[in-house]
């Protein structure tokens, strides 16, 4: 859909010359984010600076009927930051200030572009920090998190992204500018800040978020125990929780991920080990210190190999850069990979494991894991070689079965990289009619012409394009939602 | 896809389509470039150039103006190849890039004053012929007079390179041979570098003396040439090659160790193996090249006390291009006295990058300012830096603050505290 020269203009006089990239090159940058398989050129891209910038392009688009895709700093997984029909793209990189620390009232304010991790960096030093830490924490953007609902490892403990959103600032599609919810915890009526967090840009853009923060706690310690199978692995990660102890997070590792790690950041992981299992457990020192003697113990029960706790800030942070960094070490396998964010109850780790096995050996594909362990979200890195037309056909082949295995065993579509363009059509294994019915109307709602971030989030209409299928296979017995 | 679009990207040296493949497009990098910093826009980002460098030798794009402009724009600082845990050799893919530009015509917007430059910078007789007029320009009062007359401002990019000549010392004469003092660890030849040796001449005078004192016999060979390093960031490999093998010739002699105190310098010359690989003299250069700090890291120096809060700015071309951040900072706390501050965000490039400042004046500005704002917040007195490009530059901004900051290279502040007089 090529824009008119009036329009342009117009997106011109919103953003000014240099907010406005409509030069062939420019945009075909924009064409995708992390998940390149999905590709979408925007006819233009815009950067706005401030939250009247974007209404005024939210309000020309909705005029004009022209799709409006939101991007942050372009990290997603799932293809939700590519402009499937065109339009317009508006990247909100540049709206990154933080506008308000009020650590009294424990929280803070800042604008959609603000780098996740720099929100932290600036409170550390007076001993706080903001929870959510997707391992994208160091790129990705605040406003991208709040849009996907992004986990991360410590979200077993801390919960994600939505736990930690207090209020919103929103431009909607229909070019209204609103606030939800607020500083204080209890409001009246609605949990609209629920329902917007996670929704992808299909409501409108977000040009604000305020984000409760937290207090460091006293004590943080890590450890890596060493398995000579994932299935060990998995099963100390259930003894671990079985013992009433609630890590801050629990991260396992496979052998391949583990060299791509090493090779690629120089993180020391243990090479050799079949599987390797990242323990952090935080609180009081008291606790802490005899919380991590129990879960090594546990470990050794288990068969671990070796136990090794991190004896500097230093060690910890190369640790835990080695995982963060995991998904951009795979490069030096392949090319190209897929990647899985399915998720199983947590003591059907070791099934899975094993299904997972038997999956990789049946199509001849290669698979890095690294997941969260401690709420069963796998995140297997199917790789292949964007070259060769067989070898993605058997990537995609294996990625479908193992999405179909984890939903057979009680499991969800996506744990924490939200739905997207690739995994709108897996919905339906897991919602009922009705509900995506009412979504869909609710949708409609917040942007009643449509022209928010298409084809994202909720399954097409094969006959008209859009909006829901009305027909459905059933959902499996005992699904997990 | 066996019969894709041509390729844009042709003849020998076209950057590797397997390295550009490797980048995974996690975006990790983007918050370390100083270009994506400024500005904002995924083109002027590691990922963004990378995708373009693809998209161009997979055919889908040709090598247009647009193309060049966000090329060019990058500093090569390297800053995501650091960052990059997919290994993704952003410098050398830049260089290649720049080549195949540089091969299908000169972009437009540069023309006359970058090759004057590309040929004034590393020749040193040429440079030093250059200088001796500018430092009669300097003593004659004629610079307050055209400072004062606002001639340059119609010239912006004459602008940012008068601004960045400090004053110029006088020439300093280093004797072909310089023996090792007390334990003799080895032999090394000192390149006395293009920059260095008209803008800094003390820094080689200081790095030869702490070679000695450490044990080294120095040789500073004669008639030694560029070692090509503006050539190969502006993709002129023809001429870096030419550089290249000269210097490899010139400086080969019988010595262990081949030492630059330039990072820029350092940098390339540990890159003669990627792009030379049928010259072995070049090969064992590169082998062979360590920087300074290297070398005087793992000596004894006997250092006295100097008084100061220092701060160190990380060039580029050691932190980035060579991985070296530890050593200078560790020979600058074995100074007694010496109070070393962390400098924020000390790896972001200060804009200067070779002549990249006379070339983008704007970002290089926009960068200046950022790197000139952290060093006052720092509150040292001092701020060192392994580079000469760097000391012109934040010189230049700290001038323009009027900030009594002095601005110096490590070396030059181990010099002043070695108690032993050579
Ligand atoms: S960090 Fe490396 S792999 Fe990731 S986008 Fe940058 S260059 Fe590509
Ligand atoms: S070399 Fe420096 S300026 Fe160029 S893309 Fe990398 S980080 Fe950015």
């Amino acid at each position: 859909m090529a824009l008119t020269r009036k329009f342009v203009d117009e997106l011109r006089a919103i953003v000014g010359k240099d907010g406005l990239i409509v030069s062939d090159e420019g945009r075909l940058v924009y064409e995708c984010d992390m998940h390149t398989f999905y590709k979408g050129l925007p006819d233009a891209v815009v950067l706005p600076a401030t939250s009247a910038q974007v209404q005024a392009i939210a309000r020309a688009c909705r005029r004009e009927k022209i799709p409006i895709v939101p991007r942050g700093s372009g990290t997603g997984l799932i293809g939700g930051a590519m402009a499937a029909r065109g339009g317009v793209m508006v990247g909100l990189n540049r709206m990154n200030a933080i506008l308000e620390v009020d650590l009294p009232n424990r929280c803070a304010t800042v604008q959609p572009g603000l780098i996740n991790l720099w929100l932290t960096n600036a409170v550390r030093e007076r001993g706080w920090f903001f929870a959510p830490d997707p391992s994208s924490q160091m790129v990705s953007s605040i406003g991208g998190n709040v849009s996907t609902n992004a986990g991360g490892p410590h979200c077993l403990k801390y919960g994600i992204t939505t736990n930690h959103v207090l209020g919103l600032e929103l431009v909607t599609g229909s070019g209204e500018l609103v606030q939800l919810g607020g500083v204080v915890a209890d409001r009246p009526g609605y949990d609209l800040v629920g329902a917007a967090v996670g929704a992808e840009g299909t409501f409108g853009l977000v040009t604000a978020v305020t984000v409760r923060m937290l207090h460091a706690p006293e004590a943080v310690k890590t450890a890596l125990a060493s398995f000579t199978s994932m299935e060990a692995a998995a099963e100390a990660v259930s003894a671990i929780i079985a013992a009433g102890m609630l890590p801050a997070a629990l991260e396992m590792l496979d052998s391949v991920m583990i060299g791509a790690i090493n090779a690629g950041v120089g993180a020391g992981y243990p090479e050799g080990a079949a599987a390797v299992l990242l323990i952090e457990l935080d609180g009081p020192n008291a606790e802490v210190e005899a919380q991590a003697v129990r879960a090594a113990a546990i470990c050794r029960e288990r068969g671990a190999l070796a136990v090794r706790v991190a004896r500097d800030d230093a060690e910890r942070a190369l640790l835990w850069k080695g995982r963060k960094e995991a998904a951009g070490a795979v490069g030096r396998l392949a090319p190209t990979y897929l990647l899985q964010d399915a998720v199983v109850p947590r003591s059907k780790l070791p099934l899975i494991m094993r299904q997972m096995e038997e999956i990789a050996r049946r199509h001849g594909v290669l698979i890095a894991n690294v997941f969260h362990a401690g709420d069963g979200n796998l995140h297997p890195l199917i790789c292949y070689d964007d070259r060769s037309a067989e070898e993605l056909a058997r990537a995609k082949l294996a990625n479908e079965e193992l999405l179909e295995a984890a939903i057979a065993l009680g499991g969800s579509v996506t744990g924490e990289h939200g739905i997207g363009l690739d995994k709108a059509k897996n919905l339906p294994l897991q919602y009922a009619d009705a509900d995506l019915n009412f979504m869909y109307r609710l949708r409609g709602v917040f942007d009643p012409d449509r022209v928010m971030n298409p084809d994202k989030l909720l399954p097409a209409h094969p006959a008209c394009g859009e909006g829901f299928r009305p027909q459905r296979p059933v959902v499996p017995a005992g699904a997990w939602v | 896809m066996a019969s894709g679009p041509a390729s844009a990207f042709t003849g020998p040296d076209a950057p590797d389509l397997d390295a550009l493949r490797k980048c995974v497009h996690c975006g990790i990098c983007l918050p370390q470039c100083p270009t994506y910093h400024v500005l904002g826009e995924e083109m002027d980002s590691p990922r963004g150039r990378l995708y373009l460098m693809r998209a161009a030798a997979e055919g889908r794009i040709a090598l247009t103006e647009t193309l060049g402009q966000h090329v060019d724009r990058c500093l090569g600082c390297r800053a995501c190849e650091t960052a990059c845990p997919s290994g993704v050799p952003f410098g050398q893919l830049l260089e290649a890039t720049r080549a195949q530009i540089e091969r299908h015509g000169t972009p437009a917007h540069r023309g006359l004053l970058t090759s004057f430059l590309y040929r004034v910078f590393p020749n040193p007789a040429r440079l030093g012929t250059l200088l001796g007029p500018l430092r009669l320009y300097q003593r004659s009062g004629l610079r307050r007079l055209v400072r004062v007359s606002g001639v340059l401002r119609l010239f912006p990019r004459l602008a940012a390179m008068e601004a960045m000549l400090p004053d110029l010392p006088r020439g300093v004469e280093l004797p072909e041979l310089t023996g090792a003092r007390g334990t003799r660890r080895g032999r090394v030849g000192l390149l006395t570098g293009c920059v260095q040796r008209h803008l800094y001449p003390h820094v080689n005078r200081d790095t030869v003396r702490l070679l000695s004192v450490a044990g080294y016999d120095v040789v500073v060979p004669r008639g030694q040439g560029c070692c090509g390093a503006l050539a190969l960031h502006a993709g002129r490999l023809e001429e870096f090659r030419g550089q290249a093998s000269a210097l490899a010739a010139s400086l080969g002699g019988e010595v262990d160790w081949i030492v630059t105190n330039a990072a820029g310098c350092g940098s390339a010359m540990k890159e003669y193996g990627h792009w030379l690989p049928d010259v072995p003299a070049a090969q064992a250069l590169a082998a062979r090249t360590r920087d300074v700090s290297e070398l005087l890291a793992g000596a004894h120096l006997p250092l006295g006390r100097l008084d100061a809060t220092v701060t160190y700015h990380d060039a580029c071309h050691l932190a980035h291009g060579q991985r070296i951040r530890t050593q200078p900072r560790d020979l600058l706390r074995r100074i007694p006295g010496l109070k070393l501050v962390e400098l924020m965000d000390s790896d972001l490039c200060c804009g200067s990058a070779g002549v990249y400042n006379v070339l983008e004046p704007g970002m290089a500005d926009a960068l200046l300012e950022r790197k000139v704002a952290r060093i006052l917040e720092s509150g040292a007195s001092i701020v060192a830096s392994g580079n000469p490009g760097c000391l012109l530059q934040i010189q230049k901004g700290l001038r323009a603050r009027g900030a009594a900051i002095e601005v110096v290279h490590p070396v030059d502040l181990l010099a002043r505290a070695l108690t032993e007089r050579a």
